[in-house]
């Protein structure tokens, strides 16, 4: 095996077209589970069972089943009942589902670890509902969960290359484009490991420095 | 609105508070699970009246509190509020009558994700409708009487137990409750910072016509605010009286008991 720098620099069009698409599964799918994941876990909180088993037989199949069964079954199933989105729709809608399944549980973590003596004081002082849930405990819980909700950032990067399976030309995606029309697989597959460590890495910063900022 | 440029508290003479009653507990029994907590207790205060419950702990002193601030609800009885049901009654209502009702914690329960000015105005603007500045000229009025007024940005954690306690008190008072409730406040403090929060507490009993439901351990400063002190027994009042009776010639033998122990 030798090492090819011209086939890098060959690559590198590619590369930078699949770390585009990376970054938009990695960004839009980590907002889906954000928000969805909070409104599981709210919705869990319905004091009726007509709303949380619903819900929570929902997302237990969704988080105990393969993410690549999800992705085959949207994107191959829906569009025989007349539901179709492109590729790369399909599939951040698909990971941030799948990984709403996990932050709900953070979430009802987080929610759970809030003394009940905030909820107290804020009966005392009369507050509404939802002004307890937006201005005292979600605050407070969100403050709490950063860094779990982080590690399924990382986790979640780790897991974009499945979007590969329904044609979506994320860096992996490209990198086996390049390398069965080229022949060189050494080159562009350690190219896009290298970016797989990079982007963890920025995105572990960047949320250190958004917990530390949430602390004070 | 006009009222929001008086001192925090006035003694108006000419106000009705200071007459009849304003808190009545009929046959109120609270169980929790086969351990009757309160055993069909009738109990009232009247207005602008300083009211001390005494008793070993699991008397059912802190029930009392819990369930006239709805962090409880009775299992048989009514609640009356200034001629207002607060339970049996609807949630509307209960939000209503609620209103008159501020209550002190042992862990102070501020809020830790708000300054201390937050911390204060943030009920009266979304509860009562008060405007940001009035909310906060009041907040900076309240403070001042706790002797925290330089304290006002920072957020509890930043404050000692003494001192968050103080806020919580300031916090209760700008909702002008008619009731002021408070839960074993100085329990949870070191032994040097309880003189601190007491004090301002005699002030307001001093200063002010706001009527106070007290469970404490502290008996000096029961004796000091009291106009009734309410020994409690396994959820019941054996004993009733004005502090010096009860302080000085108890007629009953728990009570004499229970005094020895804490005194």
């Amino acid at each position: 095996m030798k090492w090819d720098w011209s086939a890098v620099a060959d690559f590198m069009p590619y590369f930078w077209d699949g770390l585009l698409v990376t970054l938009q599964i990695l960004v839009l799918g980590s907002l889906i589970s954000f928000a969805l994941g909070l409104v599981w876990a709210l919705l869990m909180r319905v004091p009726t069972r007509w709303v949380t088993w619903p819900v929570g037989a929902v997302t237990e199949f969704v988080r105990n089943t393969p993410l690549l069964v999800q992705l085959f079954f949207l994107f191959y199933v829906l569009p025989e009942w007349g539901i179709t989105f492109s590729a790369l729709t399909t599939g951040v809608f698909a990971i941030g589902l799948h990984y709403s399944t996990y932050t709900m549980q953070v979430y009802r973590a987080g929610i759970e670890a809030v003394p009940v003596g905030q909820w107290e004081a804020a009966t005392a002082l009369n507050l509404p509902l939802r002004r307890t849930w937006t201005a005292v405990i979600l605050p407070q819980a969100v403050r709490r969960v950063v860094p779990a909700l982080g590690n399924y950032v990382i986790s979640m990067l780790k897991d974009t290359p499945l979007l590969m399976a329904i044609t979506v030309l994320e860096m992996l995606g490209e990198a086996r484009l390049f390398a069965q029309q080229q022949f060189q697989f050494t080159e562009p597959l350690t190219v896009i490991g290298f970016a797989f460590i990079v982007i963890s890495y920025l995105a572990s910063l960047a949320l250190r420095a958004l917990e530390r900022r949430l602390v004070h | 609105m006009s009222t929001d440029t008086h001192a925090p508290f006035e003694k108006d003479p000419g106000s009705p508070r200071g007459t009849g009653e304003l808190i009545r507990l009929e046959k109120v029994t609270k169980r929790f699970g086969d351990h009757t907590v309160l055993d069909n207790l009738d109990f009232s205060v009247d207005t602008g009246k300083h009211v001390t419950l005494i008793g070993p702990s699991g008397s059912g002193k802190t029930t009392i509190l819990r369930l006239l601030m709805t962090l409880l609800k009775p299992d048989e009885g009514t609640i009356t509020v200034d001629g207002d049901r607060l339970f049996p009654a609807s949630e509307k209502q209960v939000r209503e009558v609620r209103k008159k009702i501020g209550m002190v914690f042992q862990q102070f329960n501020l809020f830790p994700n708000m300054t201390v000015l937050r911390n204060i105005t943030e009920a009266p603007v979304t509860v009562l409708g008060m405007s940001k500045d009035a909310a906060e000229e009041r907040a900076r009025e309240l403070l001042e009487m706790v002797g925290l007024s330089e304290h006002i940005d920072k957020h509890p954690a930043q404050l000692s137990g003494g001192q968050q306690q103080r806020v919580a008190i300031a916090r209760a008072l700008a909702m002008r409750p008619q009731v002021l409730l408070l839960d074993e406040v100085t329990s949870a403090l070191d032994p040097e910072l309880v003189a601190g929060v007491l004090d301002v507490l005699r002030d307001i009993a001093r200063s002010t016509d706001i009527t106070m439901l007290c469970v404490t351990h502290e008996m000096n400063f029961a004796r000091d605010i009291s106009d009734q002190v309410l020994m409690f027994d396994s959820g019941r009042i054996i004993e009733a009286g004005p502090p010096e009776k009860i302080f000085s010639e108890p007629e009953h033998d728990r009570t004499r008991e229970f005094l020895s122990a804490v005194l």
